[in-house]
């Protein structure tokens, strides 16, 4: 397999950590060498939050670059904008619709973009827009938008499904697998 | 097996699998997963949070000296802290091996500065290794402790967020049985006053003789062959990105980064076309490099400013242009971080902002308050220089400044180095008013446990530091205890302290709101579209769950916790608890 670089994005508390934690566990199961890069201290405050994913033969660097993403995973709109042109040409933007003002709009110095998803689409041929909130309330619970998310993209890569499933059984919960596991397969059924 | 693990919880393995039973930190960005990792999963390991990083030290230093194996972690920052038993720690030697584990944080992700902690390794005259991934993380703990007993001496190892906070696979081994060494007082090794120190400093640099020999001989240091037309030189997170950028070149990767191993540097370098060095931050093996008289490219294309990565090498030193496909030609607002939905230092960042009061700040959650809509923080150095800062304003300008002047510090903070400060007003005649943000818990580093918390790191219940008594026993009379979310209370009381002609304390008490074992709120709250005249003064108080829709000010129901702040600036009664619909209880 070529390497695969992906990165979640969104704002610090939304809960892109465990989309990362289950990527790890995939890419253990393929044997796969695997460097995952998260930000921990100040910025999870409610800040611009990133997490690199890389997957591989041999993976040397723990980021994705700037035009090196094959995937990105986008938790809420304006973060989709931000990181957009970390995208490879032909690379494959997952936006979820979901928006949260930053502190600067909150007080009225700057103004959330306008139709930030048609200008996602303008440059990018590849975009699966997601109500993932929607999904995730209608699977049961609110906080699986991360899991809906990453149905999405497992339906993206050329990694077998079963794989993924058993990364979740791993990783979530024994409690909260029957909700995740619903909410796994609506991201994974969307774009059939 | 192999496990995906955080290089921090790879170094907390090393230390586990070497036999290391003591281990000591004061929690810092991007190191603090390293004692949390040793507390949460190796009981043989007795662990703590020292109430700051010099005494971390001391405990390690003393651990070591009477047998043990010991490890010692802390932010780059933490080591200007405990540089002072660092230069002598290098004189009187170990028993047990001891690693000091330091991380650094270029780019700032969440530090005051980026220095570059490799100048203590030289300065102090000890060995500094730096792993390059998680495997390295958890081999190079043991190589620390190997080589700290065979050289009888300290060793650093260096860490970098990108390092530190970055997961890869780790191979996982059995535990090492390692009994504690022999105690021998021996005064003439361990007892550093002049005449013995003189005979130390000795040993001292013949140890740095041995050590430099040693370099050019360890494992820890590799060349890896590729085309000669180009070396690079290059060690951690840098020989990663150089890896990436320039392919299939000639390597030398340094594991050990203090001493440097000049042969075979000098072995190398007559062996490629162009030399490059490749270092995040100062040009510390390049200046290293020039002074042996070797013609060397590094600095003057790549930045001592911020991280490097794969691209800034590409750019700079092979003149690639990076190709990105997609960019929205558009200004994308900032997301700064902000203090959480019903933080504590919310209400009293209000207050302050209400009195115009001039607030020299320090390390924590609340420097946020210095963000907008708050701006209410003038000053932020270093771990508890607000007390001391205060104290220096009130005797620059007088006291009539004095009276719109406080200092704000946190629990954590006000342990790790605040005392101090206070003990100089009080003793200095001083009359400077301290805030202290009493949140029960060390916040920004992700929830750990301090002397004013009552738990230890293991979360067993101890004794609590007495604020009160603290300031009455070092002679300050006017100690108030208040509630930073009764607004109109803790106004009085900050007025009323700051008018004082005395030293004051002020206890803003009011647990974090993330801190799930004191904290209880109501659940999200709604805007009244009927009572709600849009004055927005709701919106000063700066909490990221009111937002201006335009025609209507609204909550945020996914963010709101229900802190009722914002009910108590209201002047309309506008906000009510939502519908039972979303509540919680």
């Amino acid at each position: 397999m070529q390497n695969l670089n992906i990165m979640i994005v969104g704002v610090g508390g939304q809960g892109t950590l465990l989309a990362s934690r289950i990527l790890g566990a995939v890419a253990l199961k393929k044997n796969y060498d695997v460097k995952v890069s998260e930000v921990h201290g100040m910025s999870q405050r409610g800040g611009s939050v990133v997490t690199y994913v890389r997957l591989g033969e041999k993976i040397h660097s723990p980021l994705v670059e700037k035009g090196e993403a094959d995937i990105i995973i986008s938790f809420e709109q304006l973060e989709s904008m931000r990181w957009a042109e970390y995208l490879k040409c032909g690379g494959k933007f997952i936006v979820n619709e979901q928006k949260i003002d930053p502190m600067p709009v909150i007080i009225g110095k700057a103004k959330y973009p306008e139709n930030i998803i048609e200008k996602i689409k303008d440059n990018c041929k590849e975009t699966i827009v997601v109500d993932a909130l929607g999904i995730a309330k209608k699977s049961g619970n609110i906080k699986t938008v991360n899991t809906v998310l990453l149905g999405v993209l497992a339906k993206s890569t050329s990694i077998e499904k079963e794989v993924w499933l058993e990364a979740l059984k791993e990783t979530v919960p024994s409690r909260f697998l029957d909700v995740n596991m619903k909410a796994f397969e609506e991201g994974y059924s969307l774009q059939a | 097996m192999k496990r995906l693990m955080l290089g921090n919880e790879a170094v907390a393995r090393g230390a586990y699998e070497a036999g290391v039973t003591v281990a000591t930190a004061y929690p810092g960005t991007p190191s603090t997963e390293i004692t949390e990792a040793i507390a949460a999963r190796y009981d043989n390991i007795y662990s703590e949070w020292s109430p700051n990083e010099k005494v971390a030290l001391e405990v390690a230093i003393g651990a070591s000296i009477a047998g043990a194996r010991s490890i010692c972690s802390m932010k780059h920052v933490g080591l200007n802290v405990a540089a002072d038993p660092l230069f002598t720690v290098s004189y009187t030697g170990v028993n047990g091996g001891l690693v000091i584990v330091v991380a650094d944080d270029p780019g700032m992700h969440s530090s005051q500065n980026e220095q570059d902690s490799r100048f203590y390794a030289r300065s102090a005259k000890v060995p500094m290794l730096e792993p390059s991934d998680s495997q390295e993380c958890k081999d190079f703990v043991k190589k620390a402790l190997e080589i700290s007993e065979e050289f009888d001496c300290p060793v650093i190892l260096r860490l970098s967020t990108r390092i530190s906070h970055s997961q890869s696979l780790v191979e996982m081994e059995g535990k090492e049985d390692y009994k504690l060494k022999d105690y021998k007082k021996d005064f003439n090794k361990y007892v550093m006053m002049p005449g013995m120190a003189r005979k130390r400093h000795v040993e001292v640099e013949k140890r740095m003789a041995r050590l430099r020999e040693f370099s050019e001989t360890t494992s820890l240091n590799k060349i890896e062959w590729g085309s000669t037309d180009i070396g690079v030189i290059t060690s951690g997170i840098s020989y990663q990105y150089a890896k990436e950028a320039f392919g299939d070149v000639s390597y030398l990767k340094l594991g050990m980064v203090y001493p440097i191993p000049e042969k075979l540097i000098r072995e190398f370098a007559g062996k490629v076309k162009k030399l490059y060095v490749v270092e995040e931050l100062e040009p510390f093996f390049e200046n290293q490099i020039k002074k042996m008289g070797i013609e060397v490219t590094g600095k003057e294309l790549l930045p001592v400013i911020g991280e490097l990565s794969a691209n800034i090498i590409r750019e700079k030193v092979l003149g690639e242009k990076v190709e990105t496909n997609v960019a929205v030609n558009e200004a994308i607002p900032v997301r700064p971080p902000v203090m959480c939905p019903g933080c504590p230092h919310r209400g009293t960042f209000y207050v302050l902002k209400k009195l115009k009061l001039t607030v020299n700040g320090d390390i924590g959650c609340y420097t946020l308050g210095a963000l907008p809509p708050t701006e209410s923080m003038d000053t932020c150095v270093c771990m508890g220089a607000s007390i001391g800062m205060a104290h220096g304003m009130e005797k620059a300008r007088g006291r009539d400044f004095s009276r719109k002047t406080v200092a704000v510090i946190g629990d954590s903070t006000f342990i790790h180095s605040g005392i101090t400060g206070l003990i100089d007003i009080v003793y200095n005649k001083g009359n400077s008013t301290v805030i202290v943000l009493d949140n029960s818990i060390t916040g920004m580093t992700g929830h750990q446990e301090n002397p004013t918390t009552g738990f230890t790191i293991k979360g067993e219940p101890t004794k609590q530091v007495d604020l009160v008594k603290l300031a009455n026993a070092i002679g300050i009379d006017r100690v108030r205890v208040a509630d930073p979310f009764n607004l109109k209370e803790f106004e009085k009381v900050v007025k009323e302290e700051v008018e004082a002609d005395e030293p004051s304390l002020i206890i803003a008490q009011r647990p974090c709101a993330l801190l799930k074992r004191s904290v209880t709120f109501i659940g999200p709250l709604k805007i009244s579209s009927e009572k709600c005249r849009k004055c927005k003064v709701c919106m000063t108080i700066g909490c990221p769950a009111i937002v201006d829709k335009g025609n209507s000010i609204e909550i945020n129901d996914a963010l709101c916790v229900g802190c009722e702040l914002c009910t108590k600036v209201c002047k309309f009664d506008a906000i009510e608890k939502a519908g039972a619909n979303c509540a919680k209880s």
